[in-house]
């Protein structure tokens, strides 16, 4: 099983193998602006350090977001297209859940990445496994607003971490990006368990920023 | 011929997803998804849109292209994509995509020039391309007189528009006149049933002080849209069909005049024209008849290579295997502004394979360095 997530600043793969339970080999480096440079090297850097080829792997579990749009397609894309050319199966994760997974968390807690523009990606989540809201995307002040109890929560995540004043439970031991590693094992428990994954679609929550143009202008002086 | 390369092209530099497949000169496949119509209210095309368009489509779209052309995408001798220039997001969903691909099936990558490809796919048209060969390509995006004397390692601007784009001066026209987006085929339709000559627009920077091989179309959109107003002021209508051909006539001279120049100037006896205003039959009616009283050969794509297409990527691409021409490296980046001067981005580590030597004839054609 090979994962990638290119949803946050990290581009981060990992190829995991499901039937013993191990991860063969990750890569992980953070660079929001070169996510397209830097994909298909760590995923070459992953095989070799596995010794495997891309041909062997049978899933592909991508991070479907919510993520700044030019990164995240840049995942989806990749996925997609190994998918497409090898014949393997493609999964889509969300990828808030995958930051939650790797919490470890047992309590109910909040995870926020960072949506540029003030606002942050959050959802919150009963454990570690168990997302109880949708994903968002909202300025820190209004889901506090919305949702009081929001700073006793723990919270974890770069848009926690970027944002304490609202996320006053901010957990910074626990790691704060994405990690395909812990992407590739909650879907393969997933799997295990007989659900069904998400198709690899992108979860964008924002419309396209696209006004309709007002009327014609009068080019003659007046 | 089996032994020409066989290579996939993958093209989303703008709104059209395109995917298609050569082998050699021979065109296999030409796969489009446009997402013209979800930009058509806008009035231009949106990039966030046209972004989350090409993701949608850019799988479905490789895989017809490999099923129009009855290949399996491992006989590949190599998979090309548009590098740049373009939006930036938008090359980057096509750029991912093709490196996925060429890693997956074990073929190699080639990011190549978004231009030199409009160029390149004459090749699949009329056969391989002369050299040197001068080029006019003119879109929404484009209007450039370029020189290539090898369209994989050297292509020369001589001249570009310094404003807007002769593609986007239709498109302004059209909005002028309430005739929709695109204008460039509105604008064309209309201008059949109007008189040419009846009113004289400008012609943008044809003094005999302005630069030979520039052009600019922002004051002649000016010039349109005043001549509209002052009808619409006097209460008088609009004849559109007059202003249409008159507009048209006053772009299509000026494009063809200033490329018939730079031929004869160079000493080169053969013009293309690419891009979509290529598809513009004014522009192909007056070229035909202002080369043929010049004694250069014209060559012009049927309109739907003109246009933004993946075939025009995988000629470019397949003539750089056949040259042998250095891969691209997986780290290979979308450059929105990737300079025309490179018509393909060889992995900077990588060993040229590059026999030059072959070519040095033509590159003393003019006896000028343009890169300077
Ligand atoms: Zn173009």
């Amino acid at each position: 099983m090979l994962a990638l997530d290119t949803a946050t600043p990290a581009v981060t793969v990992a190829l995991h193998d499901a039937e013993g339970d191990r991860t063969l080999a990750t890569a992980h480096k953070v660079d929001a602006r070169r996510h397209g440079e830097l994909l298909l090297p760590c995923v070459d850097a992953v095989l070799g350090e596995a010794g495997r080829k891309l041909a062997e792997v049978t899933d592909v579990v991508v991070g479907v977001g919510p993520g700044p749009y030019t990164g995240l397609r840049v995942g989806l894309a990749t996925a997609e297209a190994f998918a497409a050319a090898l014949g393997q199966r493609v999964h889509g994760v969300c990828t808030l859940d995958g930051i939650a997974y790797a919490s470890g968390l047992t309590e109910p807690f909040v995870v926020a990445t960072d949506a540029r523009r003030k606002e942050v990606y959050w959802a919150r989540y009963a454990d570690a496994r168990t997302r109880v809201t949708d994903p968002a995307v909202d300025p820190p002040a209004e889901i506090e607003a919305a949702e009081p109890q929001i700073g006793r929560l723990p919270a974890v995540g770069a848009g926690a971490v970027l944002y304490e004043s609202v996320f006053r439970g901010v957990r910074r031991e626990l790691p704060a990006d994405q990690s395909a590693a812990a992407l590739a094992r909650l879907a393969a428990e997933r799997l295990a368990r007989g659900e069904e994954l998400l198709p690899p679609r992108p979860l964008y929550l924002r419309r396209p920023d696209a006004r309709v143009p007002a009327g014609y202008k009068v080019v003659t002086p007046r | 011929m089996a032994d020409e390369p066989l290579v996939l092209g993958i093209e989303t530099s703008c709104d059209e997803t395109g995917v298609g497949i050569v082998r050699g000169h021979t065109l296999l496949a030409d796969a489009v998804a446009s997402s013209v119509d979800t930009h058509a209210r806008f009035g231009g095309v949106v990039p966030e849109i046209a972004s989350r368009a090409h993701l949608e489509a850019m799988v479905p779209t490789i895989e017809r292209a490999l099923k129009e052309a009855g290949v399996a995408a491992f006989d590949l001798d190599g998979v090309a994509v548009t590098a740049g220039p373009g939006l930036a997001g938008a090359l980057l969903v096509g750029v991912s995509a093709a490196k996925a691909y060429a890693y997956a099936l074990g073929k190699p990558l080639y990011g190549v020039n978004h231009l030199a490809s409009h160029i390149c796919v004459d090749q699949l048209e009329h056969g391989a391309l002369p050299e040197p060969t001068m080029a006019l390509l003119v879109s929404g995006g484009h209007s450039s007189l370029l020189l290539a004397p090898d369209i994989t390692a050297d292509v020369r601007p001589l001249g570009s528009t310094i404003d807007d784009a002769a593609g986007e001066a239709f498109d302004k026209v059209a909005r002028v006149l309430n005739l929709g987006f695109p204008g460039g085929p509105v604008i064309d339709r209309y201008a059949k049933q109007g008189d040419p000559d009846a009113i004289a627009f400008p012609r943008g920077l044809t003094g005999p002080r302005d630069a030979a091989y520039d052009f600019s179309f922002s004051g002649l959109k000016t010039a349109v849209a005043r001549w509209i107003e002052a009808k619409r002021n006097a209460g008088e209508e609009v004849p559109v069909a007059d202003v249409a051909a008159s507009f048209q006539e006053a772009v299509t001279d000026v494009l063809t005049r200033k490329a018939v120049r730079a031929c004869r100037d160079e000493g080169v006896d053969h013009l293309m024209i690419g891009g979509g205003v290529a598809a513009n039959s004014r522009l192909r009616a007056m070229a035909e008849e202002r080369c043929a009283a010049a004694g250069i050969t014209l060559r012009v794509p049927r309109p739907k290579l003109c246009t933004d297409n993946g075939a025009m990527v995988a000629a470019l691409g397949a003539e750089m295997v056949a040259r042998n021409r250095t891969t691209s490296a997986w780290d290979l980046p979308a450059d929105s502004s990737l300079p025309v001067t490179e018509p393909h981005v060889p992995d900077p580590s990588g060993h040229s394979h590059d026999d030059s030597r072959s070519h040095d004839h033509v590159h003393e054609l003019s006896r000028k360095n343009l890169y300077t």
